[in-house]
């Protein structure tokens, strides 16, 4: 699904943030991707959703080289990533049905689609009932999950998350982490970036650790980590989801 | 369209609407834009009325100025014709002479309708009673002023060429000093008025460039204070384009309600001067009304000033959506 191939990444003032950078990660694989501050995990995941352009090397998803897609075809790639950020990126000034139809309405669907997907968004993060207030009104959590809700409204294959837990308490990134194993078993391909240690120790999904732009550990090694086996990727969808759920 | 998972838009159902349904929408949604565009001029009353204000008032003047200018040419566009001709004879011609030209020249009727003969002395007594110089007049040793013939040539030799023809030929008389078509004095008017009509040019041309770059600015005002919302609206996959239109659509309200403005303005005061030019037309035993500001007129202002605002928010549209980018 997300495939690296020696990639490296100058910012312009010489600042080296990934150097030879090689990892895939298959469709429906769930992994995290950690490090210090300044490692290199923004790079990662701002060259995956062609924010930035690789100095050196190619980015793949799905087969397809970022490398050769044009500027003006960078927004149809970014509908189909759900992208979720520490600071929630919400427009403050619109209520939570409005930023959560964003997508939907930049995709063209009608009016009754857009409400329908909303709907069913909010119903899966839990903030239906607050679907017409404004994001101040909400909590740091409840922004958060608003995030991730518009996230996955247009149900995209992928879901790109950077430190979506960076600043909420262990219980309720435990919440959110639970939100993104049920879109993982249902089938998408979920990528976070965080440095939460403890909750990954938790998660016992596959990790891939960055160290000064290198990548020092791609998680395949603990392939024989009895941990990773609890994981299956071909488990039931838990009932939580909607059926309807589909890519 | 997805281009890096060719099942995904196929799958959905929902994806497989008619080529009419998929107009309808955008029409809808284009109509919808606007009208939120719309109601975001209104959330800002004060910044929206000084724009249409500079907007309004910018396109008013050249269109007053043009409108004068267009009066003013189709009350002289009534005397494109040589009324009369003046022949002005030498200051030493005898009363004897000037009678013998005058027979002469009736004599010419194939060419001449009607002549008449005004002596000095009519001609002084004339000019008393218009110019009201009245007594100094008085202090003049001898009558400056010569015999006159004025002449009315034949219908078909009212027009410019063919008077000025019969003006050169009544020139060779021998006692004839010079003579005058009275078109000369309209042709002196047209090139003021053309000068008038330069300068109302250089004008609108100037004030249009203003308001361009004064639009221009606005919206690149609009769309830095808004720069985060954009960011987040690249972010989820929204085209330049997407972002583009409601900026577009701000442009074209500011367009629609300065050429209201203006033409407003213009209306009034044109109705403003109108009093000073029945006043005047008065004088001349004439009434006169200013025409030109019907429903073309408001078009063309209209036309022009969606135009500008257009321009001008396209020019800072193209330039800044482009430059912010998701960080």
């Amino acid at each position: 699904m997300i495939k690296f191939d020696q990639v490296s990444k100058t910012y312009p003032g010489g600042q080296q943030a990934l150097q030879q950078v090689d990892f895939h990660i298959e469709p429906g694989e769930m992994a995290f991707l950690t490090g210090h501050s300044g490692a290199g995990k923004s790079t990662i995941l701002k060259l995956t959703s062609l924010m930035e352009r690789p100095s050196v090397g190619n980015v793949l998803i799905n087969g397809h080289n970022l490398n050769d897609i044009k500027l003006s075809q960078v927004p149809y790639i970014r509908r189909d990533i759900g992208m979720i950020f520490q600071s929630h990126q919400l427009l403050m000034d619109k209520t939570v049905f409005d930023n959560v139809a964003l997508p939907s309405v930049i995709e063209g669907y009608s009016r009754k689609q857009i409400q329908k997907r909303v709907s069913a968004a909010l119903d899966m993060v839990g903030l239906l009932h607050k679907i017409h207030q404004l994001p101040l009104a909400l909590s740091g959590g409840e922004q958060q999950r608003v995030g991730i809700a518009r996230a996955i409204v247009n149900r995209p294959p992928l879901l790109l998350a950077d430190e979506p837990t960076g600043n909420l308490d262990p219980k309720l990134s435990m919440e959110i982490m639970q939100l993104f194993e049920d879109f993982n078993q249902a089938g998408v391909c979920v990528f976070i970036a965080t440095h939460d240690l403890g909750l990954i120790a938790r998660m016992k999904y596959r990790t891939l650790t960055l160290k000064e732009g290198r990548m020092i550990d791609d998680g395949l090694a603990e392939a024989d980590n009895p941990m990773m086996d609890l994981h299956d990727p071909n488990a039931a969808p838990v009932t939580k989801l909607p059926p309807k759920y589909t890519l | 369209m997805s281009l890096l998972f060719s099942g995904r838009t196929g799958n959905t159902k929902n994806r497989r609407v008619g080529f009419v349904q998929r107009v309808l929408m955008g029409v809808i949604n284009h109509i919808r834009q606007a009208l939120a565009s719309l109601g975001e001029l209104w959330r800002s009353p004060l910044a929206t009325i000084m724009t249409i204000g500079v907007l309004g008032l910018s396109i008013t003047l050249p269109s007053t100025l043009y409108l004068m200018v267009k009066n003013t040419e189709n009350v002289t566009a009534g005397w494109e014709n040589a009324g009369e001709i003046s022949l002005y004879l030498q200051a030493n011609t005898t009363a004897k002479q000037a009678q013998q030209l005058l027979s002469a020249v009736t004599a010419m009727n194939d060419k001449i309708d009607n002549a008449r003969l005004i002596s000095p002395d009519f001609a002084l007594e004339e000019f008393e009673v218009l110019s009201g110089l009245g007594d100094s007049l008085a202090y003049l040793d001898a009558n400056p002023l010569p015999y006159v013939l004025l002449i009315t040539p034949k219908p078909e030799y009212l027009r410019p060429q063919a008077a000025r023809r019969l003006l050169s030929e009544l020139e060779q008389q021998s006692i004839v000093d010079f003579g005058k078509l009275d078109i000369e004095w309209l042709e002196k008017l047209y090139a003021i008025v053309s000068i008038a009509k330069d300068i109302v040019w250089i004008i609108a041309i100037l004030l249009c460039v203003s308001v361009v770059l004064i639009i221009g600015n606005t919206i690149r005002l609009n769309i830095l204070s808004q720069r985060e919302a954009i960011a987040v609206m690249k972010l989820v996959g929204a085209t330049d384009n997407f972002i583009r239109f409601p900026f577009l659509y701000t442009g074209f309200w500011y367009g629609i309600l300065g050429g209201f403005l203006a033409w407003m303005l213009v209306a009034f005061l044109l109705w403003w001067i109108q009093s000073g030019v029945a006043k005047l037309a008065g004088l001349y035993q004439t009434t006169f009304t200013i025409s030109g500001l019907d429903g073309t007129a408001l078009g063309v202002i209209l036309i022009i000033s969606v135009a500008l605002g257009l321009i001008g928010s396209l020019i800072s549209v193209q330039k800044h959506i482009k430059e912010i980018e998701p960080s």
